[in-house]
């Protein structure tokens, strides 16, 4: 078991090289820099440009340089910590991203939670009155939250919020709390909100996973082992928690794999309508000003995040279902 | 005539066969009939219909051109065209608007004048001139009005008419899908097809490019694409730039589903026939395998099509995809980025109702495809 938890992350090292390219490769499309932009934009306002302190700022990240070294530069800081700059607000990357990648996270599990919570006993129930009214029901609302792109839910959510119980939803807190420190009524007032994003982003996974766990519950209703159950007198409601529901939940935790990517997705953009205080926002404000190493930090942040998650997952898959083996 | 008759009869004797019972009906004959019973399905092709249509004839349905503006009528809340009035039925009207300024917050009042019925014209010539299907010049419009402004779903605060713009807004937000579809086809089609037929070294490469760009969570890529888009490039350019950005992430489903059905079909007797005969792989991926997937390959395709609408209106809506003067569904959007002005002018959110109306046809569509893809069970 130990071993297969070894294994299983030491192949997350070459994809996280692999994803510091991609995340350099992204933010290196665009033409210019944001120096030039910077400079421009100065020069277009009269200000005094400051060349010496451009040409320091060029020099260090080596923005002359050609493309690998510029890597090169960027990625050797890693094991340190040290992401690079974010140009825009004269500090670290890593600062901005220890100030917002727990609020990701929070979001992100809690809307992982939620989607479980309410798709597994929607499946159960979809499978056991399988074409009742409830199934088509649970089917057809499946299909809305499907349909509906987060940013224009999140949208409707916060129009309904404002003009018929006038309250604003957008942020994470109320301003008079922000700055202030954690204690019951910031978290209260946090509670308040942070489901928005939550059913925004939770609701759009939901229709997969009820309709996988829909199929996977018919197929173990079908085995033979519940009708043995059933002959001997088991407690039908036992049949189907404790014999059908126990085997049929297994693939669902593998279903993080794909859940997760759709969380920080759809959470980056709730989290752009929404004003968050997570990644997402961010990463669209450093892209928009080409704030390169900030976006791209964000960026690689968003996939390793994943890739910790899946492993996660697999882990618990492992401990769970006793018939995966290690080797 | 003679030629005519002759062809009715051929018909006729081709019907005879058809209902022959011991006749089998061909494959997709058994998914129309399939596809037919799921009523959700059957009802989002009615719709998918209606908003092509309306896309195609965009020019000839709405009474204005998107970019017009009217500085008087700005944020005018939509209009209705009545058939009753206090006689009973009657020709279609509109009740005029009257703007006031406010002299004491200097702001536009608008407010309806209900004692004023102001027939609507069909089939009017207005002065907007506009290219039909690209054909010919013509101003011919379905319905306006000689007296007055028809805003159906209101305007803008630059006074553009809602209705005019959401309807011109379909073509780039409903064709965005297909083309995009249409590149992650071939895609799909190439990597999925090697894939699965040659296995080994290939297979495995592929299968770690296809789980690694599933990881990838797509909004963060897409708004990095976007954002490198140069910004003087003309909205062809971008537009044929964002269906690249959409297919890069697009093509993995169609190649893991394809992969999937070859790797089991590549065993069957008639490949083996075809190989044994000489073929090439090239010759049996293309001629034998690809069209004994067809019909997966199908629901593959509907049900990625609104991911992609999706994905342009959330790039546009973001300013990271199409641009003004461009006019799609995530363009208009944009006016609805801020709550306030949501609240204050609900209209504006029309263009929203219109991508989920989209999607949730393409996705009923998909499902009924899903069902009826595998009609012998």
């Amino acid at each position: 078991m130990l071993n297969f938890i070894l294994r299983r992350t030491l192949i997350i090292i070459p994809m996280i090289i692999l994803i510091s390219m991609i995340s350099f490769l992204i933010i290196t499309l665009p033409p210019g820099s944001y120096i030039d932009s910077y400079l421009a934009n100065l020069q277009q306002m009269g200000g005094e440009v400051e060349q010496s302190r451009a040409d320091t700022i060029k020099e260090r990240y080596g923005l002359n340089d050609p493309i690998y070294l510029q890597y090169w530069k960027w990625v050797k800081g890693f094991p340190r910590g040290d992401f690079g700059m974010a140009f825009s607000e004269e500090r670290p990357v890593i600062n901005i991203i220890q100030e917002r990648i727990g609020y990701t996270i929070l979001i992100s599990t809690l809307t992982l939670l939620f989607t479980w919570i309410l798709s597994i006993p929607i499946g159960i129930y979809s499978a056991v009155k399988q074409y009742s009214f409830g199934d088509y029901v649970f089917t057809f609302f499946g299909f809305l939250g499907v349909s509906i792109p987060n940013f224009l839910l999140a949208i409707i959510i916060m129009f309904v919020g404002l003009r018929f119980f006038g309250i604003n939803l957008s942020g994470l807190m109320p301003v008079q709390y922000m700055g202030e420190p954690w204690g019951l009524t910031k978290i209260l007032a946090v509670l308040q909100r942070i489901w928005v994003p939550v059913v925004v982003v939770g609701t759009a996974g939901m229709a997969g996973l009820i309709r996988i766990m829909r199929a996977e519950m018919l197929d173990q209703l079908r085995q033979p082992y519940i009708q043995m159950a059933r002959s001997k007198g088991v407690d039908e409601i036992k049949v189907i928690i404790k014999y059908a529901a126990r085997i049929a939940v297994n693939p669902l935790i593998s279903t993080i794999g794909w859940l997760l990517p759709q969380i920080i997705s759809g959470g980056t953009i709730a989290g752009i309508v929404l004003g968050l205080p997570t990644l997402g926002p961010k990463l669209y404000d450093a892209l928009k000003i080409q704030d390169m190493y900030l976006a791209g930090t964000i960026i690689f942040f968003n996939i390793v995040l994943i890739l910790i998650g899946t492993l996660l997952s697999d882990i618990l898959l492992a401990l769970v279902d006793p018939r995966i083996r290690y080797d | 005539m003679k030629n005519n008759s002759s062809e009715s009869k051929i018909t006729k004797d081709e019907n005879i066969v058809m209902s022959n019972p011991f006749k089998a009906k061909s494959h997709w004959q058994l998914m129309w009939e399939e596809f037919k019973n799921h009523k959700l399905a059957m009802g989002g092709i009615i719709v998918l219909i209606l908003l092509y249509v309306s896309a195609l004839f965009a020019g000839f349905l709405t009474p204005y051109d998107p970019n017009e503006r009217f500085s008087k009528f700005q944020n005018i809340a939509p209009q209705r065209i009545k058939f009753i009035d206090e006689d009973g039925l009657s020709t279609p009207y509109v009740h005029p608007i009257v703007g006031k300024r406010n002299m004491e917050t200097l702001a536009m009042e608008y407010t309806v004048d209900e004692s004023q019925q102001i027939p609507v014209n069909f089939l009017y010539k207005s002065d907007d001139t506009y290219n039909f299907l690209g054909l010919f010049k013509t101003n011919l419009k379905l319905f306006g009005s000689d007296e007055t402004q028809i805003f159906l779903f209101g305007t803008d605060g630059l006074g553009r008419d809602i209705f005019t713009r959401t309807i011109h807004g379909a073509r780039l937000s409903l064709t965005v899908g297909l083309v995009g579809i249409a590149v992650s086809l071939v895609l799909g089609l190439f990597f999925g097809g090697i894939s699965g037929y040659l296995g080994g070294m290939v297979d495995n490469f592929i299968q770690r490019v296809i789980e690694f760009t599933l990881a990838i969570p797509k909004i963060p890529l897409w708004m990095g694409l976007g954002a490198a888009l140069p910004q003087d490039w003309s909205v062809i350019q971008v537009y044929f730039a964002i269906t690249v950005i959409l297919s890069l992430t697009g093509w993995v489903s169609m190649a893991r589903v394809l992969r999937g059905q070859i790797l089991s079909l590549k065993e069957e007797d008639f490949v083996k026939a075809a190989r044994a005969a000489g073929a090439k792989s090239g010759r049996i991926i293309s001629k034998h395998l690809i069209p004994n997937c067809m019909s997966y390959i199908l629901v593959n395709l509907t049900l990625a099509i609104p991911g992609m609408i999706i994905g342009e209106t959330a790039l546009s809506f973001l300013g990271l995809g199409l641009k003004a003067p461009a006019v799609s569904w995530g363009v208009l959007l944009q006016e609805a980025q801020n709550v306030r002005a949501v609240a204050q002018y609900p209209w504006y959110f029309i263009p929203g109702v219109f991508v989920i109306i989209a999607v949730l046809a393409f996705n009923f569509v998909g499902d009924g495809l899903r069902d009826a893809a595998d009609p012998y069970h």
